[in-house]
């Protein structure tokens, strides 16, 4: 592994080969809509724009530095135990976003509740860590977990603004549709309907195959064969 | 006809535009085309996928027009007491409503089909020429017409075209769009106020108004002021096309009669209704007294009767594409969706018909049911040649 790293030359700090790792997982590589990964919490925190924000930054900060700490320790993990180790990394960054996030962002953090301790469970974390941080070195590997983390946030920010502006009018919690275009069953004025189906999790797994086919139908080069 | 012929033929668009797929789909309407199958053992007659899903529509109508005569009678019938059922004033009352529904929804799903049908370079498939007669006819008479353009659309994209258009669908197409109406606008799709029309209307003029359906009387007091008989003749508040067991009736002989419909989901599917209906007769005598013991102790045959039961297994567990294909198999699932039905309509709190549900569940559980009951033939084959 190291005597391969070293036969590389040296490149700069952002050489278009990291420049790749960062830009990579918003599109061609997206953990999300390419991979398949962390599913779940796409599913479950994207009701409203601000959890789905605070959850993709806080997924971003883990990966980007779980990736860096692993990065750093590759050499020194035995082998054999190295899911152990890799997880109290993440679960030690994970409480300390959690910490954070209670201090600081305390209605946020009520309602994501498990979800952020779930962050220690999404598979985008471990495969990044298996792939990518125990075989480069850790500037890479920072510069991975952070195009992973946002690759990540993207999608749920895309989900979290269909799902809001559909679901509930809002945007951020602010009142996007008018008041007055409301159907009022009193006096017959006004004609929408806030979807209820958009506050479902079943309709977040729509969207997300929505963003998944439209991201293919442009790019041939995704569809499997 | 040779005129219509010609004039067709004079306007035939080039082959590369999206109105050549359109004026496809209108030419196979009016006349059976002339060419058949080309290779592989095929019955080769005229009863084409268009002509099979045009005898569903016929045995459509009996609902159809008794609902629109229905949709004015439950309207009127709060002004004036009394009212006699076959008027012109109902009749109109109901096309007035129920028209737009039809042109919206056939608008809105063939669209999308003859687009699809145009970037896939295939005909317009004929599947939605049903779906879009069965949509309206599931829907309450109140809701507004957009929201049954976005259900359509919805059904027809992700029940549809997503699995490859008609005949890959999993999923009945027009449940579909009910079940997308129901859980994004909760509020018109169940409750007293969508069932008649202009239920906000009404209830400001007319003291003492309720548009509760039958079924939603049962789930909240075990009871309700609609007779059986009323109810098998169809002067009830319902979905437009649900309410008339009579008119489905009529219907599902000419299904049967055509061969079309499957009469062993049919019968299979009372049978299961009948026989969970009979298991909460017979354990609702020691329970609480309450509306649920009123409730589960009602006879058998007025689930029959009441609500979409008549409706949905004529007209949606026989769709051919989403029901089981095996005979056997035809019978558990015909039986299982009467059993699921009156479960869910039974003890669901939160909407009191189960009938969507269980047909859309069963609709994903056919292939499985198919799977074993090839397999057990199989099996016995093996069994046999080995003696």
């Amino acid at each position: 592994m190291s005597s391969n790293e070293q036969s590389k030359p040296k490149s700069g700090l952002f050489s278009k080969e990291n420049r790749k790792l960062l830009a990579d997982p918003f599109n061609m590589q997206n953990p999300v809509t390419v991979q398949v990964l962390g599913i779940c919490s796409s599913l479950a925190i994207t009701v409203k724009l601000q959890p789905a924000i605070v959850m993709g930054v806080s997924v971003l900060v883990v990966t980007a530095f779980s990736n860096l700490i692993t990065s750093l320790l590759r050499n020194l993990i035995p082998n054999r135990i190295r899911i152990i180790v890799q997880l109290v990394v993440v679960a030690a960054l994970v409480i300390v976003v959690d910490q954070i996030l209670k201090a600081y962002v305390y209605d946020v953090s009520k309602q994501l509740s498990v979800f952020v301790g779930l962050i220690i469970t999404n598979c985008i974390l471990m495969g990044r860590i298996e792939a990518f941080a125990l075989g480069n070195t850790p500037w890479k590997s920072f510069l991975d977990g952070i195009g992973n983390g946002a690759g990540y946030a993207v999608v749920l920010i895309v989900i979290a603004f269909i799902r809001e502006l559909l679901g509930s009018g809002q945007l951020y919690g602010y009142q996007v549709v008018p008041a007055d275009w409301y159907l009022n069953p009193e006096t017959g004025t006004g004609f929408y309907s806030n979807n209820g189906m958009m506050l479902l999790p079943p309709m977040a797994l729509i969207v997300v195959a929505i963003i998944i086919w439209v991201q293919r139908s442009k790019f041939k080069d995704l569809i499997e064969k | 006809m040779k005129f219509l012929h010609n004039f067709i033929e004079k306007i035939r668009p080039a082959e590369t535009s999206p109105m050549y797929t359109l004026h496809n789909a209108i030419e196979t309407f009016l006349f059976v085309p002339g060419h058949t199958t080309h290779s592989g053992a095929h019955v080769r007659d005229a009863i084409d996928l268009k002509r099979t899903m045009f005898t569903v529509i016929i045995a459509l109508l009996p609902a159809l027009v008794f609902g629109m005569f229905n949709a004015g009678y439950q309207h009127y019938r709060w002004l004036s007491p009394d009212l006699a059922f076959w008027t012109v004033d109902n009749l109109m009352y109901g096309a007035m409503r129920i028209m737009p529904m039809i042109a919206v929804t056939y608008i809105a799903g063939l669209s999308i089909e003859i687009y699809f049908a145009y970037i896939n370079k295939h005909a317009v498939n004929e599947g939605f020429l049903v779906s879009g007669m069965l949509i309206p006819l599931i829907m309450p008479i109140d809701i507004p017409l957009w929201m049954v353009a976005i259900s359509t659309a919805f059904a027809v994209l992700f029940g549809k075209e997503v699995f490859g258009g008609t005949g890959m669908n999993v999923l009945n197409p027009a449940l579909t769009a009910r079940a997308f109406a129901f859980f994004a606008y909760p509020t018109y799709m169940s409750g007293d106020k969508v069932w008649i029309g202009d239920s906000a209307d009404l209830a400001q003029k007319v003291d003492g108004f309720s548009g509760a359906t039958a079924l939603g009387q049962y789930a909240t007091t075990g009871t309700t002021s609609y007779s059986a008989w009323d109810a098998f003749l169809g002067y009830i508040p319902g979905s437009i096309g649900e309410t008339s067991a009579l008119a489905i009736l009529i219907g599902a002989a000419y299904l049967i009669y055509s061969g079309v419909g499957s009469w062993k989901i049919m019968l299979s599917g009372a049978l299961g209704a009948l026989t969970m209906a009979l298991i909460f007769n017979s354990v609702s005598g020691s329970m609480d007294p309450g509306p649920m013991k009123e409730y589960m102790s009602i006879p058998p045959h007025f689930h029959l009767v009441f609500g979409s039961a008549a409706f949905a297994l004529v007209f949606m567990a026989t769709d051919p594409v989403s029901a089981a294909h095996t005979e056997t198999g035809k019978w558990i699932y015909g039986f299982m969706i009467g059993i699921l039905g009156i479960l869910i309509r039974v003890f669901n709190p939160a909407y009191p018909e189960g009938w969507m549900l269980a047909i859309l569940l069963m609709n994903t559980l056919a292939p499985l049911v198919d799977y074993y009951v090839v397999d057990s033939n199989i099996q016995k084959r093996l069994k046999r040649a080995k003696a």
